[in-house]
């Protein structure tokens, strides 16, 4: 049988990369809607001529 | 059921499930061919876009075709657990909770069609939550174990996306879109039939009612055969709608030609490895239409419109 301590340190880091990967996605996702609002709202304010 | 589950707890004691599990639960070889469709049927649509919303609508894209992935894992684990092919998977294999696949297949179908709706337009967006509804529901939980027409019919999935990238440009769908998907749609048969000739009892094991397995292989051979010869003249259709140009008329025809012929020697000569062939050569001629497309588009060359 395996180790028990070296089963809960690979859980341990699964578990980490899971959340870093989790946390890089939804910086990404706010990113994103950050960068969709301004792009949205330079054509708007070209198209108005402002 | 029992016995499965605690096959399951072994595997998941053994391996916990990285984030490359869940990666691997959004098909990213589909996905791959997705993205590069849709990204065709954007361009073709020739309507100048941001570049930002471009590249937002190919990600919404592509996450969209990952959610359908995650779903049909969810829901076939139990089938893809029977087959040497699928049986590797996160689900089946047990690194991954058929449930987490779940929450992952419904959270990110939201994300892509809310983001595809807010970023770029209502009318790509219905069209990606069909796409998604079609492949996870209608394809995977209603026609996948229910009738030998199952990829004809659930081929249609796989064939919106350059639609979705039209209209994520255009606002529109217009003949031209139907076209580049009525080619995907008629491609599935001959591609995944050829597939399950090389796979041996793996469909029946599952009690999948593949053409093959219900049909048998040589009535599957005349209609990959029949398919083929709906597919070709489908291809060449674009050099003569003003969509393709020169260089899709020879890839088409060159590429049609050498189709036919592979699904005529599949025919003639009954042998799993013409199977093998015609598989990885449609993969390759779906390719080049699509670049050739892409490409013609791209560098801006006319397209020859022979009846427009």
């Amino acid at each position: 049988m395996s180790d028990p301590k070296n089963e809960d340190a690979a859980f341990r880091k699964a578990r980490q990369g899971r959340n870093i990967a989790i946390m890089l996605g939804l910086l990404a996702f706010v990113a994103l809607v950050f960068i969709v609002t301004i792009t949205h709202l330079r054509g708007n304010v070209l198209s108005t001529g402002n | 059921m029992l016995k499965i589950g605690a096959t399951e707890l072994q595997a998941a004691a053994a391996a916990p499930a990285r984030w490359q599990d869940y990666v691997l639960l959004l098909k990213p070889r589909v996905m791959s061919l997705v993205v590069f469709t849709a990204l065709t049927g954007l361009v073709c649509a020739n309507v100048k876009m941001d570049p930002v919303l471009a590249g937002t609508a190919i990600l919404c894209i592509a996450v969209g075709a990952g959610a359908s992935g995650a779903l049909n894992m969810w829901y076939d684990a139990d089938i893809d657990r029977l087959m040497r092919r699928t049986r590797g998977r996160p689900v089946p294999a047990g690194r991954v909770q058929g449930a987490d696949a779940l929450a992952l297949g419904i959270t990110l179908s939201l994300f892509s069609v809310g983001l595809m709706a807010l970023a770029v337009n209502l009318f790509a967006a219905s069209l990606l939550a069909f796409t998604i509804f079609f492949y996870a529901v209608v394809y995977t939980m209603w026609l996948k174990r229910a009738t030998p027409q199952n990829i004809v019919i659930g081929g249609l999935a796989g064939a919106l996306p350059p639609a979705v990238g039209w209209a994520a440009a255009s606002g529109a769908a217009p003949l031209n879109a139907w076209l580049l998907v009525a080619i995907i749609f008629a491609w599935t048969p001959p591609h995944f039939w050829a597939l399950s000739l090389t796979m041996g009892d793996d469909y029946e094991r599952a009690g999948v009612p593949m053409m093959a397995v219900v049909k048998g292989e040589a009535s599957t051979r005349v209609q990959i055969f029949v398919y083929s010869l709906i597919l070709v003249p489908l291809a060449l259709a674009p050099a003569a709608t003003g969509l393709g140009g020169p260089l899709y008329l020879a890839v088409a025809a060159l590429g049609g030609a050498l189709f036919i012929g592979l699904a005529t020697r599949l025919l003639a000569r009954k042998d799993k490895r013409d199977a093998r062939r015609l598989f990885a050569f449609s993969i390759l001629y779906l390719f080049l239409l699509f670049a050739a497309l892409l490409g013609e588009h791209l560098v801006g060359l006319a397209p020859l419109g022979l009846f427009r």
